[in-house]
């Protein structure tokens, strides 16, 4: 008996039944499909977030007052607020050479209006110009305002493009006045769009000249935050680092003592949101194992009923004279056939189906996950496929052929 | 007397063990000489069936000893078994046991596979088997395309194809009429007419008469013989 004619067997045990041979094919291939689609669509969320993530900017620290912290351990109170003069000494070029600039920012919610319309804006923010570049603002309409402006405390307001269609929903904005809580502005831009991150329009706001803001809303107290970018993204931990030794020596926090602002930079933010992801991914991960499993189980069992159906043919064969091994091996070749058929089209309809957007999420392919799906699947296949073929061979050809 | 295919000594068959024990076969005595044709007749669960399907060494018997062709079969291992079942051997099954969706030429080809005869001798041959039962025109023709007459005359060419020592036929036309019966037994006849030792079970007399000898088994055990 040679291999070859126990592969002529296998091929023809495999074509003879085609609908079955089919369905084992299918058991197979969804099983295989099933675990590469899913963890893929989890890979390609967790890529997207990051993604969308590192758009932001890796170049910016945020720095924000912290209650509690202080000098002084013995007075709670001793804790100092962000000032425009601690944003200057961030921006001084010898004492923080990888700080390219510090925007102090002093923001509130405020209403504005014109004619009958009011809207609540959430973020009125006072800076200086060096904020749209940091934060990637560009102008859409109009100008932005200037240092001079800035100087001379002058009343202009630049809209984000939402504020911006919520007061002036027909007729351009720039040049127009609006009152914001009562005091007449100048709109001079608008801003374009930068669409949502996350929860938060990031159109949602307006922009005036920190003097302003101050002289007239919010007064002179501490500013809400300092938003300081750094000359390059390899650059920030430095900036980080003299920022924190300028504003320690400003504040005068010790060694060991708890500052009294908070400083974050994007890529702590993205250590955050990644904690986030990863929660996601091992979500979708458990779901792809037990999609794994239920498609062993399906395999298991399609192979099962296959093998069983068969046990009278197995009878046959040993009636006539095949020895064991010779049955175990016709069986153990259709059992790979039928698996790493199966198995190599669950690949291909899973790598297929990952080039199509699923549900908003663009699927990243996990390429140890194709491994993974096609070996256990492929395993449970020649496992199911051939041991119970190999126990009906072990029968008495007598019981085998009585086998109902 | 001096050249028995089969010689079985106190042949015992049991299922089961204790209380629900069944004794199919209880110390069966039986010699076949080389080219005989013999009947066994026998009620249903008499053992008849038990005791071909061990002759043909589809079945192991509890104790007792079976010689064929003069060889001790008890000491044969399962590998050594099929051999036999695959070079001396050639059975018939009353439901006539062909592998679906296969044609009628690959069924008698199969035993001549496992035998490791080479494809154009194995083709020559299963072709000439065909050709002795009448099917040559059938050869490629699935079980389900073949009338039950017919599927019966495939499986005697499968059985044999190899030219064993002996056919055994379990009921070969207990599910045939009467014209496809006669075919059949026609086949086994020309089969002992030129030399091939032919067991054959049956319950009905006119088949039992194409024996040159008929034995009646009861109770496990061989009657009498009937002539």
């Amino acid at each position: 008996m040679r291999l070859l004619e126990i592969g002529l067997f296998a091929v023809r045990g495999v074509t003879a039944n085609k609908l079955r041979s089919t369905l084992t094919t299918l058991g197979i291939l969804i099983g295989v499909a099933s675990v590469i689609l899913l963890l893929a669509v989890g890979n390609g969320a967790s890529t997207a977030v990051q993604q969308s993530i590192a758009g932001l900017g890796t170049n910016i620290l945020t720095i924000s007052p912290q209650r509690g912290g202080g000098g002084n351990p013995s007075a709670a109170s001793s804790s100092k607020p962000l000032t425009v003069a601690d944003a200057t000494a961030l921006a001084d070029r010898t004492e923080a050479p990888d700080v390219k600039s510090a925007s102090p920012v002093s923001s509130t919610s405020a209403t504005a209006s014109i004619g009958g319309i009011s809207y609540s804006v959430p973020q009125f923010v006072g800076t200086d110009p060096a904020y749209f570049e940091t934060t990637n603002s560009a102008v859409a309409t109009g100008n932005l305002f200037t240092d001079d402006d800035v100087a001379q405390g002058r009343k202009v307001v630049v809209l984000g493009a939402t504020v911006a269609t919520q007061l002036f929903p027909a007729a351009d904005p720039v040049g127009n006045a609006v009152l914001v809580n009562n005091i007449p502005f100048t709109v001079i831009g608008v801003l374009a769009t930068k669409g949502s991150s996350g929860s938060q329009d990031g159109d949602d706001l307006a922009v005036a000249p920190l003097t302003t803001v101050q002289n007239s809303l919010t007064g002179y107290g501490g500013l809400s935050q300092i938003v300081v970018q750094a000359t390059s993204a390899d650059a920030l931990p430095a900036a980080q680092a003299q920022a924190t030794t300028i504003l320690n020596g400003r504040h005068r926090i010790g060694i060991g003592q708890t500052a009294d602002y908070r400083m974050l930079s994007q890529e702590q933010l993205l250590t955050t949101r990644t904690a986030t992801t990863d929660t996601f991914t091992v979500l979708l991960a458990s779901v792809a194992a037990i999609s794994l499993l239920v498609g062993g189980i399906g395999i298991t069992n399609i192979m099962l009923v296959t093998v069983t159906e068969r046990i009278r043919e197995i009878g046959i064969r040993k009636a006539v004279g095949a020895p064991k091994s010779t049955i175990l091996g016709q069986f153990l070749v259709e059992a790979t056939m039928l698996s790493l058929f199966g198995g190599a089209l669950g690949v291909a309809v899973g790598v297929i189906g990952s080039q199509f957007t699923i549900a908003g999420i663009k699927p990243v392919i996990v390429p140890s996950s194709v491994l993974l799906a096609f070996a256990v699947s492929a395993l449970i296949g020649l496992f199911f496929g051939s041991y119970p073929a190999g126990r009906a061979a072990s029968l008495r050809p007598i019981e085998a052929l009585r086998h109902e | 007397m001096s050249d028995p295919v089969i010689e079985v000594r106190e042949l015992r068959k049991t299922y089961g063990s204790g209380d629900t024990a069944v004794h199919a076969l209880r110390g069966l005595n039986l010699t076949v000489e080389r080219g005989e044709y013999l009947a066994i007749m026998g009620a249903s669960g008499s053992g008849k069936s038990t005791l071909l399907n061990i002759l043909g060494c589809l079945d192991v018997p509890t104790s007792g000893s079976y010689l064929l062709d003069g060889i001790d079969t008890a000491e044969f291992d399962e590998s050594r078994l099929s051999l036999l079942r695959n070079r001396k051997i050639g059975f018939v099954f009353q439901s006539f046991n062909l592998i679906p969706r296969t044609t009628a030429l690959a069924n008698v080809e199969l035993p001549l596979v496992y035998a490791g005869v080479r494809r154009a001798e194995r083709r020559r041959r299963a072709n000439a088997a065909l050709e002795l039962v009448g099917l040559l025109d059938r050869a490629h023709h699935a079980p389900n395309e073949l009338s039950g007459g017919q599927q019966q005359r495939v499986a005697i060419a499968r059985a044999l194809v190899t030219s064993p020592a002996m056919v055994l036929a379990d009921e070969p036309t207990g599910n045939l009429d009467t014209g496809s019966s006669r075919e059949v037994l026609g086949i086994l006849d020309r089969l002992n007419a030129i030399g091939r030792t032919v067991v054959l079970i049956t319950h009905e007399d006119e088949v039992a008469a194409h024996a040159s000898r008929t034995i009646r088994v009861v109770d496990g055990q061989v009657a009498g013989v009937l002539v």
